[in-house]
């Protein structure tokens, strides 16, 4: 099933949560809504299931309108931040309610109710704990049977939210895994919103980049990391050096001084530099566009990450590099550096 | 939790409104133990004060609640069978007893009924939407039990009696308000209002609205989502704010006194009777009365109990672990 969201405007009193968001989300795909927080993606996500209104916009499941249908009518599966299971009843009854509340001319009688949790308990591989109640379960198990919940009424489309901020480390890793491979087995179209932008790019298919209610950036995660569309989503996604500098004339300059690449076609004026970490080559003294002193060198894994403090201008910026170990660096060190690949955007803050 | 909460936990607010009950014999709570140590940030546990300054403390506890509460529920019961047990049940079975029995769990039917009803509407309505004018009618709901039960009477004289607003309408169309059914129901429901309501908002805020979305999600439609989400999730709640409504409505006697204008057999209510019998000193019966009264306090005080335990229970499975 496909989702067309187009020109949703929201606002809560002078706040815009959702700034005209146009979205198109393909039959089958895993998508997944990033930005922090109060950047409009819970919103956008609860107006496609009906449980907010936009104040202008259209909304299309399947091609069909669905701003005239309530939550209940819309078929979305729906699985909450903290999970929402009926607290008073078992895990059972709580998969089964989707079931059991339909119109009784197409209510399934009670053995296949039964079968089909049963079905739905195996694939999330909790059927052992159909007797439970919600409060007797990990948030992993709960966050599982929320998900069993929502697809026992055939959805049309899932949509999940931030499912698993509420979760540790370690289980977040194991249902992430888990999610996707879920989402392979069974394909629906599905989205999910989240501030963890590893999550995004680990478990989705495309990821859409959300700032103050507006789309930033739509993309593999590949593209989002790799060819940030603005400054927002080169901060936000994977780690940055941000340097403050000047355009001008083709050239680039950091403190007055002219750096060594090219300029790419940035507007003249003041701008910034976003490099990632592992993109800075490293050299002797001399030979690279900028120019530090190693304060600082932590080594763990394939990697060592030290701490430069950049000389020249004010002599106080600090930035932070990840280099491979084949070279080991040693703090009091001059090294030079040079940016592999970088983007060089316009300062508007 | 992004709603509103002008309430502290659930459980301490309906223990608060509970001593306000009117409970005829309500034991004098005895603070909490726990909150009073942490509010006193003393490495001192007061547990550990010399033995003899414990021992008069209890002692004084002890003694206050003989004299204020053991002894007249005794008294109470003492009178009423001074002249023997078939004094007793015939003073029970008097007519104007039975019907001041039977007006009583009219009464009571109907009051509790309608502010079953009107109770649950009014905590769905602030504890699960956010409109303007929220926090005035959450004041709006504590009314009756800031006004003496006198004026809300009077209020109602105002409105109904002969020389009241509607009064003269009322008289040409025949309609019977004031010292009758009607206006005592109308007198105690004023009075009881705010019981159900009051136990049933701090328990629905504090259980948000995530649950009705996730049934209103997987297609339940509102009637279903209510009956089989919301009132499960609020029983206990509601029977206690029920329980508590009950008890007050059977023994409110400033209000009713006011509408009712005691007309033996018709318009007298059990705690009316009381003081009638007493005053013309059918010792006896009136006692006899006043017994079925502290016989229902006490049945309340239990149940009572149950259900906090029930819902001191209730507050620890959620669905949220506290760290998120």
């Amino acid at each position: 099933m496909t989702i067309e969201v187009k020109n949703i405007v929201k606002r809560f009193g002078a706040f815009a949560a959702l700034d005209n968001v146009d979205l198109k989300v393909g039959k089958g795909e895993l998508l997944a809504l990033l930005g922090p927080s109060g950047s409009g993606k819970t919103t956008l996500l609860r107006i496609i299931a009906g449980l907010d209104w936009p104040d202008a916009g259209e909304v299309r499941i399947d091609g069909e309108d669905a701003l005239g249908h309530g939550a209940s009518e819309r078929h979305v599966g729906f699985v909450f931040q903290h999970y929402a299971l009926f607290r008073h009843m078992t895990v059972f009854e709580n998969v089964a309610f989707g079931l059991r509340v339909q119109p009784r001319a197409v209510r399934k009688d009670e053995a296949k109710i039964r079968a089909r949790v049963k079905e739905l308990l195996d694939l999330v591989q909790l059927d052992w704990l159909a007797n439970r109640y919600p409060s007797q379960l990990s948030g992993g198990q709960r966050q599982r049977i929320a998900l069993a919940r929502a697809l026992a009424i055939e959805p049309r489309i899932l949509l999940l939210d931030e499912p698993f901020g509420a979760l540790d480390a370690k289980v977040r890793k194991e249902l992430r895994q888990w999610l996707r491979s879920l989402h392979s087995e069974i394909h629906v179209t599905s989205i999910f919103v989240t501030h963890d932008q590893e999550e995004a790019l680990e478990v989705a298919n495309r990821v859409v980049v959300m700032d103050k209610g507006r789309i930033e950036q739509i993309g593999t995660p590949g593209d989002v990391y790799d060819n940030p569309a603005t400054a927002f989503v080169h901060g936000f996604i994977g780690e940055s050096i941000v340097l403050p500098v000047e355009v001008s004339g083709g050239s680039v300059r950091l403190a007055g001084r002219p750096l060594n690449i090219a300029a790419d076609g940035a507007a003249a004026g003041a701008s910034k530099l976003f490099v990632r970490r592992h993109d800075m080559q490293i050299g002797p003294a001399g030979t690279g566009s900028l120019e530090g002193a190693v304060r600082h060198v932590r080594s763990f894994g394939p990697i060592q990450r030290a701490e430069i403090a950049l000389s020249g201008g004010e002599g106080k910026t600090v930035i932070e590099i990840d280099a491979p170990r084949d070279r080991e660096l040693q703090a009091g060190e001059i090294i030079s550096l040079q940016p592999r690949r970088y983007r060089i955007f316009a300062a508007k803050e | 939790m992004s709603m509103q909460t002008n309430f502290v936990t659930p459980v301490a607010q309906l223990k608060a409104y509970a001593s306000t009950a009117g409970v005829a014999i309500a034991i004098p709570s005895h603070g909490e133990p726990g909150e009073r140590s942490r509010a006193v940030a003393s490495p001192r546990d007061l547990r550990t004060e010399p033995g003899p300054i414990r021992f008069v403390v209890i002692a004084l506890a002890v003694s206050f609640l003989t004299v204020f509460v053991v002894l007249p529920l005794v008294v109470v019961f003492a009178s009423a069978f001074s002249k023997g047990i078939s004094a007793y049940f015939a003073a029970l079975a008097e007519p104007e007893a039975l019907s001041a029995i039977k007006l009583t769990l009219l009464v009571a039917a109907i009051s509790v009924g309608l502010n079953l009803v009107f109770g649950v509407i009014a905590a769905w309505a602030i504890a699960k939407f956010d409109f303007r004018g929220k926090t005035f009618l959450i004041t709006l709901i504590d009314l009756p039990f800031s006004v003496s039960p006198v004026i809300s009477g009077l209020v109602f004289v105002l409105l109904f009696g002969a020389q009241g607003y509607w009064g003269s309408w009322l008289q040409a169309h025949n309609i019977h308000i004031l010292f009758a059914v009607p206006g005592i129901a109308l007198a105690t429901i004023f009075v009881t209002f705010p019981f159900v309501a009051r136990s049933l908002i701090p328990l629905m805020q504090e259980q948000g609205t995530q649950e009705e979305e996730a049934a209103i999600s997987l297609g339940a439609s509102g009637l279903q989502t209510f009956f089989r989400v919301t009132l499960p999730n609020i029983k206990w709640g509601l029977l206690y704010g029920v329980l508590l409504c009950n008890a007050r409505a059977m023994g409110e006697f400033g209000a009713v006194s006011v509408v009712s204008g005691h007309i033996r057999g018709e318009t007298n209510t059990m705690p009316l009777l009381v003081e009638i019998l007493y005053n013309e000193y059918q010792f006896v019966a009136s006692f006899a009365i006043a017994s079925l009264l502290a016989m229902l306090a006490l049945i309340t005080l239990v149940v009572k109990a149950v259900l906090e335990r029930r819902l001191d229970e209730g507050q620890i499975p959620r669905n949220d672990p506290g760290d998120h």
